[in-house]
């Protein structure tokens, strides 16, 4: 049964597209109508609700779709879903249309079979994505392969405050420099937290020579060498950490508090526009920018992918095309609403779209587009789970 | 009419039957029999791999530690306030600002605390720069440190409450201020006085209360996760962390150290039974030598401060949570914000909404349920002329001993296993379990000190049992038994586990998004959001004032009550 | 048999000690007094005769109403009234709520008030209706307390030291009162008192009990 699931699934791309067929545009458009979508999305932040919100509003009034925003607290409860409804054999309706997703939830529900698809590259508005940016193509080194479709990115970078910490910081080794001079002025989220492991990989990727070592899975043969840098580097900062690397920051926005209630003046943020969004909320202080490694920083897309037994897969691609709109791009730029990065390109906008990215004022701590610079690849997601246990074994336990 | 005891035993599972069954949940996943993931026990696995988790050691000192500590010191400043100040118009005024703390939220207390004391918290913000020279705040571990001593502070403000309220209870029933006078009269100083003479009563009358402030405090997991250490955190909260951990395999671990913090928890109480003997022993030996102990200003002095400190700092917590809940920018060192915004309660408000309604929901079924059971239970036990026994009080007692980490973790694997979990139902009922034993101790005392020549006359004159029950028992008893609602109400409302285990995330109420608020740190959010819950907490009691003062306006033979 | 309540070799047991043994008859209308030092389990013979007996007390013999046995009937069933030195109104209701809990449920709706604000006239206190009864005085809520006991129409009825909370005034009042609405009704009257006055009073036979040993 399962090898003819996958081998039907290996088939689909030559017997052409999913069922609904998202290249037959108005038959999916007239299915979706009136469909209620279930969508799974992280619910830790009130900007980011109310712009789910806000998309269902405009879904109910132009496609009569329903779009219910299901909260969670972690992305893993809505794979765990899927798969226990799949073992049910409940393989149809099933409880979610729509997955916010990245990394490695992605790699393993695709890897179970779990996802409808391909269907993203067929979607209108994908002739607008910026298929450039192998991001949108490559979710943490894994083929996306049209199963999921891109709606925001995030790329790494660090909030500085600006009346401790004037200039920029080139690399992890400045950083380490700095950090030497003013103990007790940087620290990270706590791993096994996502942002805190991020930090983890940043700190891999610019202190190693060759970061093409970290795209394919981790490999035992090299583990120890590859990541030798990043623990000698460790071990020389957590002494000069806040607290001494004695106590962490739970999440990223408890660096926020800190940096506001100045205990710190540098943090690491995954949204480029989190700073100017958290100054015009009183959340940080106004002379807070941003700034980005020399060599680059990592950086990924957030997808929606839509699961194999949804029961409203025409509305889930019209959700995820909407998501992709110029006007629900532009919208989620806007650090007023969320500041996250559009996924288009901006060439391949009609002219007055890009006319309103051009005027869309970023904030005052947001990097332009080019100040962002290269975006660095994200390493494989096995790396992510191996850095993160030997970080609790070494640093996450009190020795 | 004679009750069949449908309801007694109802009553008792209810109290009995989720901590049992969770227990037992608990133990089978522990030994690897967990089929929603495929597991099929029995093995020792999970046991093993908890043994290899680096971080045991200091979890398990940490919830051992802190929870002795908060206990003793906890015990020790209610004994030291009422030794040194029971019956003073100063301890009355105290008491006034003291019992409304009883209802705040735990998470809510720990909140105003932590922003109290932490580095760059009001205390330093007050006293910066001018007497410490801070600029910006200073770099110590006040909060989270290792010890737990941020967290013992959590608890101390908490329980010294709770335990107050309980001992006055008690003191009524053991003529304390006779007992004082005559000690008094021999000599012996105001606070050797008591000791001597009113402790020991009083003492085997609040045992168990104190034993469940232990059990509490060994497993709390609110106060844990705010004010507590991370690197590793207390057992509890590392429980909860692989609990809900998309892994399902990783609950037979979390199953595992459930089972060991029931042992713990069940060592400290043995531990404890051996320390009452022992101060029991010196206590006798001291008193026989008859020193008066008659200088014991210092003493006194050391209670009332400390008295003093907690309601201090629970208010000063709540004041700048609520400040910090309307302010606009507000930076290190100033001790009030720029400018005042409504802005966080904008932003939380509507999305506060959805998180009331269920928390009230919660709350009224669970306190509805538990107080059918409870008047149900006290009038079979009234019409076939039963008393609770000691036996009895340890059975009301034993949910809130066995600690809460180690039954619901079961609880919610079971639930899981039946494909029920997360249901707003499955809430209620390990809600109820916590509500019961509170309302039948708030119960308790006015259901059976009611004049029983009433039913007696009213009988006589051809009502029956169940008429007596509706039309003169419950009406006359309304102040008590509405009382009793928002005591049930106020604990189903800082309920933060079983709501968390059990609505497995799914079901989102004031304490839960408060507690998990924390981990964002937006004090404007968790200000809202704890002000909210103490909000919820607080109302049902100014209801149970006020309505009986409305109802019965006119009647002032109900007025005393 | 004759009418009236009897207690027929009653005798009263304690955990297995016989605390007090009667054998008597109170005729319709007729007052029998019952005087002895406290404990010896006066008002714990009432409480036998009204079926309220507290747990760990028992009795042997039979107790016999209008030549009913009333035992193993339920206090509601067995239509003895009784009144208490505490008037015991019910502080949640008004004095006619007071009085209409007296009432039988069978008197309909529409006759009930009438019957009430009759009942209130009969003891001087028209227009009491809708009084808080805490804002009586002593000698007015023990006219509710009669009153309230009347209207629930006993077979019989008894006295638990009724009259010694009262002034000495109110108390010969009282007295009156009981005794007249008591014969009236031809009911046969128990009466347990302390007061030698009570038992004058009262103008029935008067039974002296032994203290126990």
């Amino acid at each position: 049964m399962k090898r003819l699931l996958s081998l039907a699934l290996a088939l689909a791309p030559l017997t052409g597209w999913a069922n609904p067929d998202p290249s037959n545009w108005g038959a999916v458009l007239q299915e979706a109508e009136g469909q209620t979508v279930y969508w799974h999305a992280w619910g830790g932040s009130t900007a980011t609700n109310d712009f789910i919100a806000w998309v269902g509003a405009r879904l109910e009034e132009d496609h009569d779709i329903t779009l219910n925003h299901v909260k969670l607290e972690n992305t893993a409860d809505a794979v765990t879903r899927v798969l226990t409804e799949k073992s049910a054999g409940q393989d149809e309706d099933g409880a979610v249309d729509l997955i916010w997703i990245n990394g490695a939830n992605f790699a393993s529900m695709k890897d179970a079979d779990l996802l409808f698809g391909p269907f993203a590259e067929a979607l209108p508005n994908w002739q607008y994505a910026n298929t450039e940016n192998s991001t949108l193509t490559h979710d943490f080194t894994v083929p996306t392969e049209g199963y999921e479709s891109p709606w925001a990115m995030a790329q790494v970078v660090f909030m500085h405050d600006t009346k401790d910490l004037p200039e920029r910081l080139g690399s992890m080794d400045a950083l380490l420099d700095w950090a030497r001079e003013h103990p007790g002025r940087f620290t990270y989220p706590q791993p096994p937290d996502f942002l805190g492991t991020t930090f983890l990989k940043q700190a891999l990727v610019d202190l190693s020579d060759d970061p093409e070592v970290l795209a394919p899975p981790v490999n035992e043969d090299n583990y120890v060498e590859v990541t030798a840098p990043l623990w000698a580097f460790l071990e020389e900062l957590t002494p000069l950490l806040w607290r001494e690397g004695r106590a962490y920051p739970p999440t990223g926005p408890r660096q926020l508090q800190l940096m506001n209630d100045d205990e710190i003046d540098l943090a690491i943020s995954f949204s480029p526009g989190e700073a100017s969004t958290a100054i015009a909320n009183y959340q940080l202080p106004e002379s807070v920018r941003t700034f980005v490694l020399d060599k680059g920083t990592i950086g990924n897309a957030s997808f929606v992918a839509i699961p194999y037994n949804s029961g409203s897969k025409a509305a889930s691609m019209v959700v995820a095309n909407f998501l992709m709109s110029p006007e629900a791009q532009l919208r989620a730029q806007d650090p007023e609403v969320l500041g996250y990065g559009t996924v288009l390109d901006m060439n391949a906008l009609p002219v007055h779209d890009r006319a309103a990215f051009r005027t869309l004022d970023l904030g005052v701590a947001t990097l332009s587009p080019e100040e962002l610079g290269a975006v660095q690849p994200e390493p494989h997601p096995s790396w992510m789970t191996r850095i993160a246990e030997d970080w609790v074994a070494r640093y996450g336990v009190g020795n | 009419m004679r009750l069949p005891p449908a309801l007694p035993a109802l009553t008792i599972l209810a109290l009995l039957g989720p901590v049992l069954a969770g227990l037992w949940g608990t133990l089978s996943a522990a030994l690897g029999h967990l089929p929603a993931a495929g597991l099929n026990g029995p093995s020792l696995i999970a046991f093993q791999a908890l043994w290899e988790w680096p971080g045991l050691a200091s979890s398990v000192r940490l919830s051992l530690g802190t929870g002795v500590l908060a206990t003793v010191i906890s015990l020790v400043v209610t004994m030291l306030l009422l030794a040194g100040w029971s019956g003073t118009r100063a301890f009355r005024a105290l008491l006034g600002v003291l019992s409304p703390l009883l209802s705040v939220p735990h998470a809510a207390a720990a909140f105003g605390l932590l922003f109290l004391i932490q580095p760059s918290g009001w205390i330093a913000r007050l006293l910066s720069p001018w007497l410490t020279g801070w600029q910006r705040p200073p770099d110590l571990l006040l909060v989270q440190d290792p010890m737990g001593v941020a967290m013992v502070l959590g608890l101390v403000v908490k329980e010294v409450p709770f335990l107050l309220l309980i001992s006055l209870a008690a003191l009524g029933q053991i003529d304390a201020s006779r007992r004082l006078q005559v000690a008094q009269a021999l000599g012996y100083g105001r606070v050797t006085a008591w000791i001597y003479s009113v402790f020991p009563a009083l003492y085997a009358r609040i045992r168990l209360p104190v034993l469940v402030v232990l059990a509490y405090s060994m497993s709390v997991v609110d106060v844990a996760v705010i004010l507590g250490p991370n690197t590793p955190p207390s057992l509890s909260v590392q429980i909860v962390r692989w609990m809900g951990d998309p892994d399902l395999t990783l609950r037979t671990v979390a199953s595992a150290a459930a089972m060991l913090q029931f042992g713990l928890v069940a060592l400290a109480i043995a531990l404890w039974f051996g320390a009452e003997v022992l101060l029991a022993q010196t206590g006798l030996r001291c008193a026989y030598r008859g020193r008066r102990g008659s200088h014991d200003r210092m003493v006194r002095a050391v209670g009332f401060v400390s008295g003093g400190v907690i309601v201090g700092a629970v208010l000063l917590g709540l004041i700048g949570l609520s400040l910090w809940s309307v302010a606009a920018r507000w930076s290190f060192p100033d001790v009030l914000p720029d400018g005042l915004s409504l802005r966080s309660w904008q932003r939380n408000g509507t999305a506060m909404l959805p998180s009331l309604a269920t928390t009230f929901t919660i709350a009224l079924a669970a306190t509805a349920a538990g107080l059918l059971l409870t008047l149900g239970c006290l009038e079979t036990e009234q019409r076939r002329q039963l008393t609770l026994t000691q036996k009895g009080l340890w059975l009301l007692y034993l949910p809130l001993l066995v600690p809460q980490t180690a039954f619901l973790p079961g609880m919610q694997t079971l639930l899981l296993n039946l494909d029920v979990d997360r249901s707003l139902g499955a809430v209620v009922l390990a809600h109820l379990v916590f509500v019961l034993p509170y309302l039948r101790l708030a119960l308790e005392g006015p259901y059976r000190t009611w004049d029983l020549r009433q039913a007696a006359v009213a009988a006589t004159m051809g009502a029956s049992d169940n008429r007596i029950f509706l039309t003169l028992r419950l009406p006359m008893l309304l102040a008590p038994i509405l009382t009793a609602c928002a005591v049930g109400m106020a604990v189903s409302v800082g309920q933060y586990l079983p709501t968390l285990l059990v609505g497995g995330g799914r079901v989102q109420t004031l304490t839960t998004e408060a507690v998990a608020l924390a981990a964002g740190g937006d004090r404007r959010a968790i200000g809202a959001y704890a002000l909210a819950q103490t909000a919820a907490a607080l109302l049902p009691f100014a209801l149970a004032l006020a309505v009986p003062m409305l109802v019965w306006r006119n009647r002032e033979g109900l007025h005393h009550a | 048999m004759p009418d009236g309540l009897r207690l027929d070799n009653l005798t009263l047991w304690r955990d297995g000690t016989a605390l007090l043994s009667l054998d008597l008859l109170v005729r319709p209308g007729e007052v029998t007094s019952l005087m002895g030092p406290s404990g010896v389990g006066k008002s714990t013979l009432l409480a036998a005769i009204t079926g309220q007996l507290p747990p760990g007390f028992s009795t042997k013999g039979d107790i016999r109403l209008n030549d009913r046995s009333l035992l193993g009937l339920p206090p509601q069933a067995r239509r003895v009234g009784i009144l208490f030195q505490d008037h015991l109104l019910f502080p949640h209701l008004s004095v006619g709520g007071n009085l209409a809990f007296g009432l039988a449920p069978t008197i309909p709706r529409r006759d009930r008030r009438a019957k009430i604000e009759a009942a209130l006239d009969a003891i001087g206190l028209t227009g009491f209706h809708d009084r808080d009864p805490e804002t009586l005085s002593g000698g007015q809520k023990a006219r509710v307390a009669l009153m309230r006991m009347l209207l629930s129409a006993p077979s019989a009825l008894l006295l638990d030291e009724p009259f010694s909370r009262l002034d000495t005034d109110l108390r010969d009042q009282m007295r009156r009162l009981v005794f007249s609405h008591a014969a009236e009704r031809r009911l046969p009257t128990l009466l347990v008192t302390h007061d030698a006055a009570d038992a004058e009073a009262a103008g029935g036979p008067v039974i002296h009990l032994p203290a126990t040993q």
